[in-house]
């Protein structure tokens, strides 16, 4: 019978393979769903994976999705190798949007690139601003990093909400919460001819890059390593627990921030209430399927905006509702932790000895 | 402050307190044995569709309650098959619940956004409901404000007083100790565990079945994190999490008083008022670290594994 054995070390291969042995599993739960829904897995799946591949349109919008995605999940993934627990991308990430258009309304045509680059600038500032408030509190008065930064999550969307309800409301929009369209002097440069795809994903494919870079290859990257799994051996090697603690914070944060108003100054054009549909908590996820390493993150990200982009087609296609896509996330993230036990154990056939074998759980609980 | 005023704020305190009471319930029975759950929204989302999906298609609000409590353990379930048989980071698989529970609410509870029922109605005890003050405060709830009173007096007691209560602090503090004296910890802690996702399926029941009798997408509001941090708050004891739960309850109406009295503040701004009064609470009470130290439960969120010990 199968039983699980402890494994004396962790093993590399099954590392590489747990996220993808995770999304095999996620794909197969789902297949079961959709035909209990009655519809083919099979052209579920294409609507899903392959079509938001399939032409230039939709690989454009692919990478509106993406560009969040990575820019959150990169900055989370330094907090997460730290042993930080920052959960407060979709705060930082909507107050940077917030701030970001207060700078976009200010432009007008004739505003130079100079206006953007300070609107970029100051959407970034506001997301470190955000991030910077949960650290000092835990610095100063030791709260729980999750807890402050998720009530920051749910301050930054009311901020957001009165922003778009009230001082930045377009004065000629008949009342609706929407902000005036930016000016075009302040929108960021496409790539694309058709599609809505901008510089932003580029960025953010150098900013991972860089991170990846200086996670792996510089001092401080190793500094911030040792103290994520060794925070003992850390403090004896004299390693600052407050410049890393607020580095990782304060580039999560602007990073998260840069997501905001690269999603306000890029494929929106305008401050509207649903700037974001769950992008920073969908980055936690990004960050642990691409193993807490930038250049995993990278295919992560484009796997997870395949996820929302699909789901965005299904509405359409096979009239499925949009929660379906948090549905999937949920399951993979179930998924991916649950694989990580086949780093730290094995699994190891036993030929039945005929007496009845202690179940794994009861196993687990030793000489009880 | 007129007095007529006064008690319909510490009534409207009470009714907005018992979600937060109920769930935190349950997260405290939760730490108290060591592990701990960040899904508590998940479940409590759940929860509060399975109660009003149940409620609505049978027109019965009992079987909607009964369905609720077990959206909430199923939950709770996937939660413990994953941190306390795979010894996963109890963190990141709390996160998961909660990201998984919002997703599956939504979705299968989509069809119903905008459907009605008739919710719970409040029952004034005869006598005692009349006791000027008093009798408002506690005597003219719906049986999901009573049921609360009985389970903190219940949990109390359990606790406390009894020998289940000592196992399961005892599996909290050092679980390595109370295997070798012969306790099953994973089967404790399972227990725990279900009793925590029961108890915030209750806590969304009453949201979706009494509070505001409807469904919507997200409707906790993030009422499971608040709860979290009221476990803090009340340093892991029963007692204060009453006491917490109604403190909070009222900074959450707060708003409403404000508006009442003729404030004219943005109805965003003041939708941020309980989740700046729950980071306010929680710079106070977390200022003496030694004293949370000595508070939480000692193996809070450690897995135990007997096969690497």
């Amino acid at each position: 019978m199968l039983k699980t054995q402890a494994r004396l070390e962790s093993s590399k291969l099954m590392s590489w393979l747990s996220p993808l042995i995770a999304i095999v599993l996620t794909m197969l739960v789902s297949s079961v769903m959709f035909w209990a829904l009655d519809i083919n897995p099979a052209t579920a799946f294409k609507v899903f994976i392959i079509d938001p591949l399939s032409d230039g349109y939709n690989l454009g919008e692919l990478m509106v999705k993406t560009t969040p995605l990575l820019l959150c999940a990169t900055g989370l993934a330094l907090c997460y190798k730290a042993n930080i627990w920052n959960i407060g991308a979709e705060g930082q990430l909507l107050v940077g949007a917030l701030v970001g258009s207060y700078f976009a309304l200010q432009a007008n045509e004739q505003s130079g690139y100079l206006w953007l680059l300070v609107t970029l600038a100051a959407g970034a500032l506001a997301g470190m601003i955000w991030a910077a408030i949960p650290t000092l509190l835990h610095q100063l008065f030791h709260t729980n990093l999750i807890l402050t930064t998720i009530m920051l999550n749910y301050i930054g969307l009311y901020l957001l909400l009165w922003g778009v309800h009230g001082p930045l409301i377009d004065p000629d929009g008949f009342g609706f919460p929407e902000s005036a369209i930016f000016a075009d002097s302040v929108l960021l440069p496409t790539i694309m001819e058709d599609g809505r795809a901008s510089i932003s994903i580029l960025l953010a494919v150098v900013f991972a890059i860089g991170s990846g870079i200086i996670l792996y290859r510089t001092l401080p990257g190793f500094q911030l390593r040792v103290f994520g799994s060794d925070q003992p051996a850390a403090r004896y090697a004299g390693y600052s627990s407050k410049f890393i603690v607020w580095s990782v914070m304060l580039s999560a944060g602007a990073l998260a921030g840069f997501a905001g108003v690269a999603e306000v100054t890029g494929p929106i054009g305008q401050l509207i209430p649903q700037v974001s549909p769950g992008y920073g908590y969908a980055a936690i996820i990004v960050a642990y399927l691409g193993r807490l390493n930038p250049f995993g993150i990278i295919f992560a990200a484009f796997f997870m905006g395949t996820l929302y982009m699909g789901s965005d087609l299904a509405q359409i296609e096979l009239g499925m509702p949009t929660a379906i896509t948090g549905l999937f996330q949920g399951v993979l993230l179930f998924f991916l932790l649950a694989c990580d036990f086949l780093i730290h154990y094995k699994i190891v056939w036993q030929p039945s000895a005929g007496v009845a074998q202690p179940s794994s759980s009861s196993a687990k609980q030793g000489a009880a | 402050m007129d007095m007529e005023l006064l008690q319909q704020i510490l009534v409207a305190a009470i009714k907005t307190g018992t979600p937060l009471l109920l769930v935190a319930l349950g997260e405290l029975i939760c730490e108290k044995s060591g592990v701990l759950n960040l899904g508590q929204e998940g479940m409590m989302l759940m929860g509060a569709m399975a109660g009003f999906a149940g409620a609505y298609f049978t027109g019965n609000l009992a079987l909607g309650l009964l369905l609720a409590v077990i959206a909430g353990m199923l939950m709770a379930g996937i939660f413990g098959l994953l941190s306390l048989n795979l010894n996963t980071n109890q963190v990141a698989t709390g996160l998961a619940l909660t990201i998984f529970g919002t997703g599956l609410s939504a979705f299968l509870g989509a069809s119903l956004v905008g459907s009605t029922i008739n919710g719970f109605k409040a029952i004034s005890i005869p006598l005692l409901s009349n006791i000027p003050m008093l009798g408002a405060l506690l005597f003219q709830h719906d049986i999901l404000v009573y049921g609360s009173f009985a389970l903190v007096a219940i949990t109390w007691w359990v606790v406390n007083k009894t020998r289940a209560g000592l196992t399961l602090r005892a599996v909290g503090e050092n679980p390595y100790s109370a295997n070798a004296l012969g306790i099953k910890v994973i089967k404790v802690r399972y227990i725990a565990v279900l009793f925590g996702g029961a108890m915030a399926g209750l806590a969304g029941a009453y949201m979706s079945l009494s509070y505001t009798p409807m469904w919507m997408e997200n409707m906790t509001a993030g009422r499971g994190w608040i709860a979290l941090s009221l476990v803090v708050f009340a340093s892991w004891r029963v007692g204060y999490l009453m006491v917490g739960a109604y403190l909070f309850g009222a900074a959450s109406i707060l708003h409403l008083v404000m508006q009442g009295i003729g404030f004219t503040i943005s109805p965003n701004l003041l939708a941020m008022m309980p989740y700046v009064a729950t980071i306010v609470v929680m710079v106070m009470i977390s200022a003496n670290p030694i004293r949370q130290k000595l508070a939480a439960p000692m193996s809070l969120a450690k897995p135990f594994d007997a096969r690497r010990h």
